[in-house]
């Protein structure tokens, strides 16, 4: 566990930005997440860990509730973003995702060229009136992303050309190009090599100042790196939740320190 | 747990037993594999070189130069122009007149015409070729008084004779032809009066009677052929890949959707000449449509090659990774514009080969047009779109069966040529599907 390097801890008393509340979520028969309650703090990077199936993207996915595009999965439970109920039957997805962005496991760019990736949010959105501003969305994204100055020669060039760490990083910019207030991040690093997934991590650690990051994570290194708090999940149970340092160090429950130490995975 | 005290050595460099038998049952494999490859493709030759051998006489026609005198006499009796006491001359005035000029012809040229009757050398020429010269003065009536040189088509038999179909016993067993004619048709082919030449008619002239097989040409069935493939193409591509977006990205999956399912991939097995009976039935009997028009036709067609499509746009749909699916909808596309902006797009080239092979499927089908009439013979050109739609036609897969069946052997020929035809517009749209798709083809 030398490897792990805690962060520099500055947790302010930031406020809520997402509460959810007895969420429980089945597919068909599964009963995949099981009375679920977090807070989710506003500029903050919260990570989920735990083993492979516990629930925790499916639990990232009803943040923004890409879960409605799977059939036969049925979200229960309250889920506030700002005080306003996403699960409300007056929300339109489509407005909420754009409010909450969202980065795939692995690099998945529109076979387009660099510049149509990062401006098809904003265009859909309306969020810009003409070419002068879109391209400055454009730049302020992509310099965001920390991609600018790699690819600002060959801005309509093909997307599939780049690298998949660069891919990645062009996801997180096409997320952040519609302005959302919650970024979240499923698995963001486990196609790309460790350099790549170093420049991921200092970005999400930037990323904090601005937005709220969610990331799920199978690395508990990456997780100690960049978040400042972590729920840990097990078997569709929320286990343990607070602040990162505290998880890593001195686990309340049995099941995190067993998960931690490598004895249940 | 294995003892390794009991692990003898053994080479990799000698196989054993069961080594051995699993290579000898690839090797068999593939030498299976080898011969089927090798018949189809023996199969495939014989195919094309039998039509090719048989057919390609078709673009070779045999033509007899031949001034005519257009005297007035004959062609205007009344001698003042008038277009309805002209036509009141027929084609047999016009027979008479050609085969009194080829006469005069022989004779300038010194070939000795003894052993063949007048008449017998007026049969020499096709009789399209009065038909031909009686529409030419009608259309321009100027031309007559004047002497103009015309390439005649030679009849069916002379033709035959130049196409190895007839030979001089043959011909002494033949009441159309006679040995004399042909050794007569060798002279005028010595002083270069008779050519066998490159037959653009072929393609551009209609359907000809039974008894004319030389003059026999399949512009009409192109047309029709053409004009159905239009409205296949119109009707099948917007209606199929509509079908196929709802059923695959909008529609639940529940009871209802399965059944449609099942029924679209049993439509696509259905034989085609129900689709014909269905045609029948629905767009003449009951919507009253005209008889071999090629607008029933089309619509038969297009039933007929919707489930092609519906099932091969399904197929590249379905082959999108869902990830692009999941990038739009989690920038917040809508679903309308996940699937317009990013997944049909990429299930494009799937859609448009799937596509032209079944207008490819279509435009080969020959049952559901005999029972809705286009198997009737038609000498007009069907006119333009959107009224020509409407006109009787033929098709080039009905132009073969028809051929098929007349008596002449000259037939035979033309029919090969027609699926010579016929095979090379399939050939042009399946190269245009593989251009495509490796065009527009995308790796993700």
């Amino acid at each position: 566990m030398k490897d792990m390097v805690f962060l520099e801890r500055d947790v302010e008393v930031a406020k809520n930005k997402i509460s959810a509340k007895g969420v429980q979520v089945h597919y068909d028969q599964i009963h995949a997440l099981k009375d679920v309650n977090v807070d989710i703090l506003d500029k903050t990077v919260t990570a989920f860990i735990g083993p492979s199936g516990c629930g925790k993207s499916t639990f990232l996915r009803c943040f923004n509730r890409m879960n409605d595009t799977i059939s036969g999965c049925r979200v229960v439970g309250a889920i506030h973003l700002d005080g306003e109920d996403i699960y409300d039957s007056g929300v339109d997805p489509v407005q909420l995702r754009a409010k909450v962005g969202m980065v795939f496991q692995k690099p998945n760019p529109f076979p387009k060229s660099i510049y149509e990736n990062v401006a098809y949010g904003p265009k859909i959105h309306g969020l810009t009136h003409n070419k002068v501003e879109l391209d400055i969305v454009v730049e302020k994204s992509l310099r965001r992303a920390a991609l600018w100055d790699e690819v600002k020669d060959r801005l309509h060039a093909a997307a599939n050309g780049l690298s998949g760490g660069q891919q990645q990083r062009l996801c997180i910019a096409r997320a952040i190009a519609t302005g959302p207030e919650v970024l979240l991040m499923d698995e963001p690093c486990s196609a790309l090599d460790p350099i790549a997934t170093a420049q991921v991590e200092q970005l999400i650690d930037e990323l904090r100042s601005r937005y709220s990051v969610v990331i799920v994570t199978h690395s508990m290194q990456q997780a100690a790196r960049v978040s400042q708090r972590t729920a840990f999940f097990h078997l569709g149970n929320l286990v343990e939740y607070g602040e990162t340092g505290h998880i890593f160090t001195n686990p309340s429950d049995p099941r995190t320190e067993s998960y931690i130490t490598g004895r249940i995975g | 747990m294995i003892n390794s005290s009991k692990i003898t050595f053994i080479s990799i460099f000698r196989p054993d037993e069961r080594t051995q038998r699993r290579n000898a049952a690839e090797r068999r494999f593939r030498a299976f594999g080898l011969l089927a490859v090798l018949v189809s493709v023996l199969a495939l030759v014989f195919l094309v070189t039998s039509i090719w051998t048989k057919g390609s006489g078709a673009f070779y026609q045999t033509f007899i130069t031949v001034p005519v005198t257009l005297s007035a006499e004959k062609l205007d009796p009344k001698g003042n122009g008038d277009l309805d006491q002209m036509k009141k001359v027929t084609t047999i005035g016009y027979k008479k007149l050609i085969a009194a000029n080829l006469l005069a012809q022989l004779t300038v040229h010194g070939i000795d015409t003894t052993n063949v009757s007048d008449k017998g050398i007026g049969k020499m020429l096709s009789s399209e070729s009065a038909a031909t010269l009686r529409n030419t003065v009608i259309g321009n009536p100027n031309l007559i008084g004047r002497t103009m040189t015309f390439d005649f088509l030679a009849s069916g038999r002379i033709d035959g004779y130049y196409k190895g179909r007839v030979s001089m016993a043959s011909a002494a067993l033949d009441n159309n032809v006679s040995p004399a004619q042909l050794l007569l048709a060798d002279e005028l082919k010595k002083k270069n009066l008779l050519n066998v030449n490159f037959n653009w008619r072929f393609l551009s002239a209609p359907d000809a009677s039974e008894l004319r097989p030389e003059a026999a040409g399949l512009g009409v069935a192109i047309l029709g052929s053409a004009y159905m493939m239009l409205i296949v193409l119109v009707l099948a591509l917007p209606l199929g890949v509509a079908t196929s977006i709802y059923l695959e990205e909008f529609a639940p999956k529940n009871r209802w959707t399965d059944v449609i399912e099942v029924n679209i991939s049993n439509l696509a097995a259905v034989p085609s000449i129900v689709f014909g009976i269905l045609g029948l039935a629905v767009f003449i009997n009951i919507g009253g449509l005209p008889q071999s028009a090629s607008i029933v036709g089309g619509l038969v067609l297009t039933l007929m090659t919707l489930p092609t499509i519906i099932i091969s746009t399904r197929a590249s749909l379905q082959a999108v990774p869902p990830s692009i699916r999941d990038a739009a909808l989690g920038v917040g596309a809508s679903k309308m514009q996940s699937v317009f902006h990013h997944v049909l797009p990429l299930a494009m080239p799937g859609i448009m080969t799937g596509t032209i092979i079944g207008v490819a499927r279509a435009l080969g089908e020959t049952a559901p047009l005999l029972l809705i009439g286009m198997v009737a013979f038609v000498r007009d050109f069907p006119s333009s779109p959107p009224s020509g739609f409407f006109d009787p036609a033929s098709a080039l897969p009905v132009q073969v069966y028809q051929w098929t069946q007349r008596a002449d052997p000259a037939f035979t020929e033309r029919a090969s040529g027609a699926i010579i035809v016929l095979l090379g517009f399939l050939l042009v749209l399946n190269t245009l599907a593989i251009v495509l798709r490796n065009r527009f083809e995308r790796r993700w």
